[in-house]
């Protein structure tokens, strides 16, 4: 006998599937409803003002010149250049900051994990005083206090003629590549490929035999040894020009802005300390019975580091790591406070000031950091699923 | 006689139990401290001599800077103009009533005073974990308090307190409030953003992430030259909000999103089998939420909303950007006056403001790391 069981309905109103439709159906209309709202009133408001709507703007010329560019660019120029010369001057300021950020923030995490007190201490400080102060008040004193309160030109600080740092910038020697160079460049990217097939080759001999290499050697003697070798060969291709001060200024080499100066150096002292604390707590979050059982295999502790800890630690490090290095691009549009032409300043400032298109240029802005944070998170996303621990 | 037969067989009988002899020198005290934590290795010996060096370099110079060489008062700025090494604090002295309410009428001052000691109560109340009655704290903090303090701050013709126009605002309150307003209107749209993220409904999802992930992926000064710039254009004519209203908006809409994930973390890391508890009692959606899961969600996120709120009040420094006059902007405004000018006054300045947020910011990390250990106390072995 079967005992069919009357399976009671809700009323109508009280279906939880018909009520989710409701709430999403209003949801939507309320969003539209906001969205169209804000854009009609947009409409209304430009027309008003006269405020051009469209990309327009784009190919005009700009009329205004920027201090520092990577690309041509002149008061001649469009707005649409100058958006160009914006956006690789904060990519080169991301860059710098990422590349040097990481072996200063690895480096003072490591010395915060040191059994030396007094060496602990003090990367403690550093932590605490980089992480409890805002950013743009540390900018504020690199450029203000510090680079502006620098001597002139001629009372320039140098460290053997070689680089100079006075109140206009920081000076360092200029390669200038003569004929032969393509030779230098060729070596270089045969080093590399040769580093790599000696890795993979390492690595299968290895797996194969357990016979271990010295990857590390011989990769280092590929990138660099070839391309010296090809610098001879090649009858010293590459000069170079260095700052020398001529009259009451320096000429020659590479300057480096003091905008620039201050802004990569705070941007990277700063995030080096968020890196720290990430090092760290990674570091500490790898279980004490990783590294006594590799103790008792009998490796050395800076064997222990390299082959246990610091590969699992990586695990842990890296999801943060990345969000600092987005923190670090976000974060170098405070530019603006200094002066440094990136591409909040140079953008989403003199052009939005000049055509008045806010809608437009801040669309635009918004949309390259939001490219890049989801273009990093994407690549995020697909490294982790490949280390991610393969458990059974 | 079997002692004295005893005493002759044998030559020496232990009766009182030897002393204790001290540990060998090098393993106790100072030394052994100072072997094991600065000596245990020729590169461990070395890191310590650079060390002592770098402070001896940095440390007192820098107190001398601060203490001895420092100007403590002077009329006006010849004084520290004369004395090079050493800090200006009579610049921070004389400056000290606009850095903490910019050009708010003096007579009308009392008023920011009394916002700040009522806040300052408050905060206390909501924080300390012993505290009486903290249901009570949080609905005055987050309901009550807003209010007082705009009517407070503003003025208001009921109360025949004359209306301060928000052009005059300025210094250490401006920063404060700015925090404060990020603080409490972030966090309940965070609460809303982080259920809607978690939400079943795919539109309410995909809604909410959109959101957060917008956000959190500019930087926020675009956000506040968003607010600045596209607000006025996106509300109807006549309806623009004041210039000091727009980056609050902007502040409250960026720190919503970086709330919303760190109350997200909170509600993934409660026991399903609450979700299952609450709906077997019969608890519609609000109320088990309300009632059971955020109570619990919130309390283990403390930790970090006051991280997040730290992030804040460091960004609070780039409102200035839109022109409203925070702690650092009057800073930087102080040093154009010509009376002080004068090459100790930018370092003096800096260092005055930088030890200002970071006694705030320390406090905060202190208070969120003992948080941490109290909240975690349950869950260690």
């Amino acid at each position: 006998m079967t005992q069919t069981v009357e399976q009671s309905r809700p009323s109508f109103f009280n279906d939880p599937r018909i009520r989710g439709y409701a709430y999403q159906a209003l949801l939507v209309a309320a969003l539209v409803a906001l969205v169209w709202t804000a854009a009609y009133n947009a409409y209304v408001n430009m027309e008003a003002r006269g405020i051009p709507m469209g990309f327009g703007f784009w190919d005009q010329t700009a009329g205004f010149d920027i201090s520092q560019k990577l690309i041509p660019y002149s008061s001649l120029s469009t707005y649409g250049q100058a958006f160009w010369v914006g956006l690789l001057n904060t990519a080169l300021v991301g860059a710098l900051g990422v590349l040097l950020a990481t072996p200063l923030g690895f480096a003072i995490g490591v010395a915060r994990l040191s059994p030396n007190w007094i060496l602990a201490r003090i990367a403690q400080v550093y932590v605490e005083i980089m992480r409890n102060t805002p950013l743009l008040l540390q900018l504020l004193f690199w450029y203000n206090a510090v680079l502006k309160a620098l001597p002139g030109p001629r009372q320039s600080i140098t460290l053997t003629s070689l680089v100079f740092l006075n109140n206009r910038g920081l000076y360092v020697p200029k390669p200038v590549f003569g004929p032969g160079s393509q030779w230098l460049a060729l070596a270089l990217a045969l080093g590399i490929v040769g580093a790599f097939a000696y890795r993979l080759w390492a690595r299968r001999r290895q797996a194969l035999t357990g016979a271990q290499a010295p990857v590390g050697i011989i990769a280092a003697a590929f990138c660099l040894g070839l391309p010296a070798i090809a610098y001879f060969a090649a009858g010293r291709p590459v000069e170079f020009d260095l700052a020398q001060l001529v009259g009451f200024n320096l000429r020659g080499g590479v300057q480096v802005s003091p905008e620039l100066a201050a802004l990569a150096f705070g941007l990277i002292t700063y995030t080096a300390g968020f890196i720290a604390e990430i090092v760290r707590s990674g570091v500490l979050a790898v279980s004490s019975g990783q590294s006594e059982a590799a103790s008792a295999l009998g490796l050395r502790s800076g064997l222990t580091m390299k082959l246990v800890v610091i590969p699992q630690a990586m695990r842990l490090i890296t999801p943060p790591l990345t969000s600092q290095y987005l923190s670090l691009v976000k974060n170098s549009s405070l530019a603006v406070f200094i002066g440094y032409p990136d591409l909040v300043q140079v953008f989403a400032g003199t052009v939005l000031n000049q055509t008045q298109a806010a809608v437009q240029v801040m669309a635009i802005t918004m949309g390259v950091y939001l490219v890049i944070s989801l273009a990093v998170a994407l690549a995020l996303n697909v490294t982790n699923a490949r280390h991610a621990l393969k458990e059974r | 006689m079997t002692d004295a037969r005893l005493d002759v067989l044998a030559a020496y009988v232990r009766v009182a139990p030897e002393p204790i002899l001290p540990a060998p020198i090098f393993s106790r005290g100072v030394l052994a401290w100072t072997r094991a934590n600065l000596f245990s290795s020729w590169i461990s010996g070395a890191l310590t001599l650079v060390s002592l060096a770098l402070c001896l370099w940095l440390v007192p110079p820098l107190i001398a800077w601060a203490t001895i060489d420092a100007v403590w008062s002077a009329p006006d700025g010849a004084l520290c103009r004369a004395h090079q090494d050493g800090a200006c604090w009579a610049f921070i002295a004389q400056k000290m009533d606009y850095f903490r309410y910019g050009s708010y009428p003096q007579t009308e001052r009392w008023r920011v005073d009394l916002t700040e000691i009522v806040g300052a109560a408050l905060v206390v109340w909501l924080l300390w974990p012993r505290a009486p009655r903290r249901a009570i704290g949080a609905a005055l903090f987050f309901i009550a308090f807003p209010i007082l303090a705009f009517i407070l701050l503003r003025g208001s013709d009921w109360f025949d307190l004359p209306i301060v126009d928000t052009v005059l605002w300025g210094g250490i309150f401006v920063s404060l409030l700015t925090a404060l307003v990020g603080i409490v209107f972030s966090l309940p749209l965070g609460v809303l953003l982080a259920l809607g993220r978690r939400s079943h409904l795919p539109v309410v999802k995909l809604a909410s992430v959109i959101y957060i992930e917008f956000v959190r992926g500019v930087p926020f000064i675009t956000v506040l030259f968003m607010a600045n710039f596209m607000l006025p254009l996106f509300l109807p004519e006549g309806w623009a909000p004041d210039r000091l209203l727009r980056p609050l908006v902007g502040t409250v809409l960026f720190a919503a999103a970086y709330m919303a994930e760190e109350v997200r973390g909170g509600l993934q890391s409660i026991n399903k089998g609450q979700f299952e508890g609450a709906m077997a009692l019969g608890l519609n959606f609000w109320r088990m939420m309300g009632l059971v899961i955020l109570p619990q969600a919130l309390t283990l996120v403390i930790p970090g909303i006051v991280n997040t709120f730290i992030g804040l009040f460091k960004d609070t420094t780039l409102v200035s950007v839109v022109g409203l006059l925070d702690f650092l902007a009057t800073v930087e405004n102080a040093f154009k006056d010509t009376v002080w000018i004068g090459p100790t006054i930018a370092p003096t300045g800096y260092a005055f403001a930088a030890l200002f947020y970071f006694v705030f910011c320390f406090a905060m990390s202190r208070y969120q790391a003992y948080m941490e250990r109290r909240l975690g106390r349950g869950r260690r072995r």
